[in-house]
């Protein structure tokens, strides 16, 4: 619970609510609020709004939160509920704030090359949209029903971020409704700004706590017409890993570099009820290159394939066609469905840690595996050090598990603390990663961002209980 | 065991873009790729190979460029190439196709085994396995799901027909016409381009077949005339089944029947 006080939402303020949106199927109070907007897609944590709010418009937006700020009541916006740290739960009831209707693409700038959508457009609508004009909106994570206003508040990742980097690096613009309802322009279709402190940018990865998006302008890069990827073998995973930064550093950067192990391929096809092109080998390295020409990627690959070889590569096998992309991709999309159906419960752990140390975390976490008498998997980001580890609970029981997840994790965020790794990568802290957070921030930087919290929102309405409170 | 693969290049775009004008593919500027439906047959091949022992030499027709179909081919396993390539053979329908495979196949020699894909992504006839094995005189079995044993002197195959699977014995020398989802392909691979970047192809013209006549392919050989060349409807069939839970359960286990979705275990 909240060190801060609320006031309970009564029929007085849903009436009020109600003349603020003027339609009122808009506004759902009480146990008519679906289940569904009880929880994100973390497991173990639900709260029931008092209250929720399908928002069509920014001055909508603007309005509730002036009149919760005046009332004090807790106000949590909420995009597709896809999140994986409970961001969007609603911990101390209150207003839960539904972004996702506000879901039109407004503008393509062809010669800004921006985007400009509402936060409840799908990450995968404004992919497709900027892909129809011959665009590339580059950030990729595997949740492709999440909304734009999503990814913006955790700063997600995804699979190019090796070479585009991440969300951050492509919001330009945006248009937030401050916690006291004040509507705010940061940012824009510039291409630089050295205009004093970056709100925007501050805003991104905020999970909700410091404004609501109700606007973003995102950058676009031309569409590279040509993508080839590159399955490649190894004896093991170390030499598999030890080998990305090599790849990386020499030749062209590949837009994804993704390490899996024999065993999730094997949990994929069982899933999938289809054949992976190859599952011989311990362990495998799929690295993904794009550019404008055929030629240009031809080279590419060429240099990257002879660097494998030469690290101890069992071969580099060439997928250059869209039934071979797919039959490969459409496994490596079934992986974390793939491990989740085959045990009870998991959890996961989504540290960052530099590139180099890949190799040291991935060993050291499935060293876990013995010492605490538990299945632990991994796939993820080679390329950027995003690690993507699943502890699973099979049969353990209900004493046990919290207890030996517990322990696991606290194995698992210290070895990334000493590795001067981050605790998030791309799903955030939300609600779920809070003291590992807590433990890995200076008691100085806590301070900083306390207060970056209490000068955006005074009142601390804005989606309590989450990141630093 | 000697087994040959016939394969083709195709336009590499998943939407093949006709002129209606002149009835033809547009192939300028567009990339190609290997058939996919070869890609089974291919991969069906080299499953024999690994299992039983055999070399494996594809086949195809088509301009110059088809080579890098070839050399594919040659990355996934493949041991020897040949290209039926005569400015003679342009413009063959699946008749004269079939015919020019023949001949090459002839030219080629002694072999146990001819596997071709279901059909091609252009063309879309699925008619040249089964023309083929006609001109060579051999038995075939097309539309096969399944491979299950082979001998000295024959194979076990499903076919798949449309409402039931078909199990038949078949002969050597036979052809085979592969089902897309017999196997998942092998990707090509680099350490086998490599090693097979100075392979020879063996180019075959029209003088080099054992029937040297100019009017039995090609254009002069394609007794098909296309009136009209035109893609088709795009339109796709939505079914919705109302009812009760446990009836809807039965219609749709029906449905999963049907579809051969279901397998008994």
């Amino acid at each position: 619970m909240s060190k801060y006080q609320y006031n309970p939402v009564t029929p007085a303020d849903i009436e009020a609510l109600c003349d603020i949106i003027g339609a009122g199927e808009r506004v759902i109070a009480g146990p008519a609020v679906g289940e569904d907007y009880c929880h994100d897609e973390l497991a173990g944590i639900r709260r029931r709004p008092d209250v929720l709010i399908k928002a069509a418009s920014a001055e909508e937006v603007a309005a509730v939160m002036k009149y919760a700020s005046a009332r004090r009541i807790p106000v949590t916006p909420r995009g597709q509920g896809t999140g994986l740290v409970g961001g969007a739960v609603p911990l101390e009831g209150g207003i839960l704030l539904d972004l996702s209707g506000m879901n039109q693409i407004l503008e393509l700038d062809p010669d800004n090359m921006t985007l400009t959508v509402e936060p409840g457009v799908l990450l995968m609508e404004a992919a497709k949209f900027a892909e129809d004009a011959g665009f590339l909106y580059p950030p990729d994570p595997g949740e492709k029903t999440a909304t734009i206003g999503g990814n913006i508040s955790t700063n997600a990742g995804g699979m190019r971020a090796v070479k585009y980097g991440v969300t951050r690096d492509y919001v330009r613009g945006l248009q937030v409704v401050t916690a006291r309802g004040v509507i705010m322009e940061l940012g824009g279709k510039v291409a630089k700004n050295s205009s004093g402190y970056s709100i925007r940018d501050l805003i991104v990865g905020s999970e909700g706590t410091l404004a609501i998006i109700t606007r973003a302008t995102l950058k676009l890069v031309p569409l590279p017409k040509y993508k080839i990827s590159l399955l490649v073998p190894f004896p093991d995973l170390v030499t598999a890993i030890r080998t990305v930064p090599e790849v990386i550093r020499t030749g062209a950067t590949p837009t994804a570099v993704e390490f899996m192990e024999r065993e999730v391929i094997l949990a994929a096809e069982e899933y999938l009820g289809r054949k992976f092109p190859d599952h011989s080998s311990n362990a495998y390295l799929l690295l993904t290159f794009d550019g404008a020409s055929k030629h240009e990627v031809d080279l590419a690959y060429d240099h990257a394939a002879q660097t494998c070889l030469r690290a101890g590569a069992l071969d580099v096998f060439i997928s250059n066609t869209l039934e071979r992309n797919e039959s490969i991709w459409s496994a490596r999309g079934a992986f974390l469905e793939a491990i989740k159906g085959s045990t009870t419960e998991m959890d996961e752990c989504d540290v960052v840690v530099p590139r180099r140390s890949v190799a040291d975390f991935v060993g050291f976490a499935s060293g876990l595996q013995d010492k605490y008498g538990v299945r632990i998997r991994s796939f993820g980001h080679a390329g950027d050090g995003n690690l993507h580890i699943y502890v699973l609970r099979d049969e353990l029981d209900e004493e046990q598990w919290p207890r030996v997840l517990g322990e696991v994790f606290d194995e698992l965020y210290a070895r990334a603390r000493e590795l001067n790794g981050q605790v998030s990568g791309e799903h955030g802290i939300g609600y779920a990663k809070k003291s590992y957070l807590g433990e890995s921030l200076a008691p100085e930087l806590s301070a900083i961002m306390a207060g970056i919290k209490t000068v955006f929102d005074p009142d601390h309405i804005l989606n309590p209980g989450k990141i630093v409170e | 065991m000697r087994i040959i693969v016939c394969i083709k290049q195709v336009p590499g775009a998943s939407q093949v873009e006709i002129d209606e004008k002149t009835g033809t593919m547009k192939r300028d500027g567009v990339e190609s790729k290997l058939n996919p439906y070869d890609l089974y047959a291919l991969e069906s091949a080299m499953r024999f190979k690994e299992q039983y022992g055999a070399t494996v030499a594809v086949i195809t027709m088509g301009p110059p460029q088809c080579e890098e179909a070839v050399r594919e081919a040659f990355m996934m396993g493949a041991d020897e190439g040949y290209i039926l390539s005569d400015r003679r053979f342009g413009g063959a329908d699946v008749l004269a196709t079939s015919y020019t495979l023949s001949q090459g196949v002839r030219r080629i020699g002694d072999f146990d085994l001819v596997i071709c894909g279901k059909q091609t992504t252009d063309g879309d006839t699925a008619q040249v396995g089964a023309e083929l094995a006609e001109f060579l005189g051999i038995p075939h079995v097309t539309n096969v799901c399944r491979i299950h044993s082979a001998d000295t002197g024959k194979v076990t195959v499903d076919m798949d027909m449309p409402a039931h699977i078909e199990t038949s014995e078949v002969q050597f020398p036979c052809l085979l016409t592969v089902e897309k989802g017999i196997y998942e392909p092998r990707l090509p691979s680099y350490k086998l381009k490599i090693a097979t970047a100075d392979r020879a192809v063996n180019w075959i013209k029209l003088d080099d077949l054992p029937d040297r006549d100019a009017n039995h392919y090609g254009l002069n050989g394609s007794p098909t005339q296309v009136k009209r060349i035109f893609p088709p409807e795009n339109h796709q069939e939505h079914v919705m089944l109302e009812g009760r839970g446990a009836e809807l359960g039965d219609r749709l286990f029906e449905v999963l029947d049907e579809r051969k979705f279901l397998q008994k275990l």
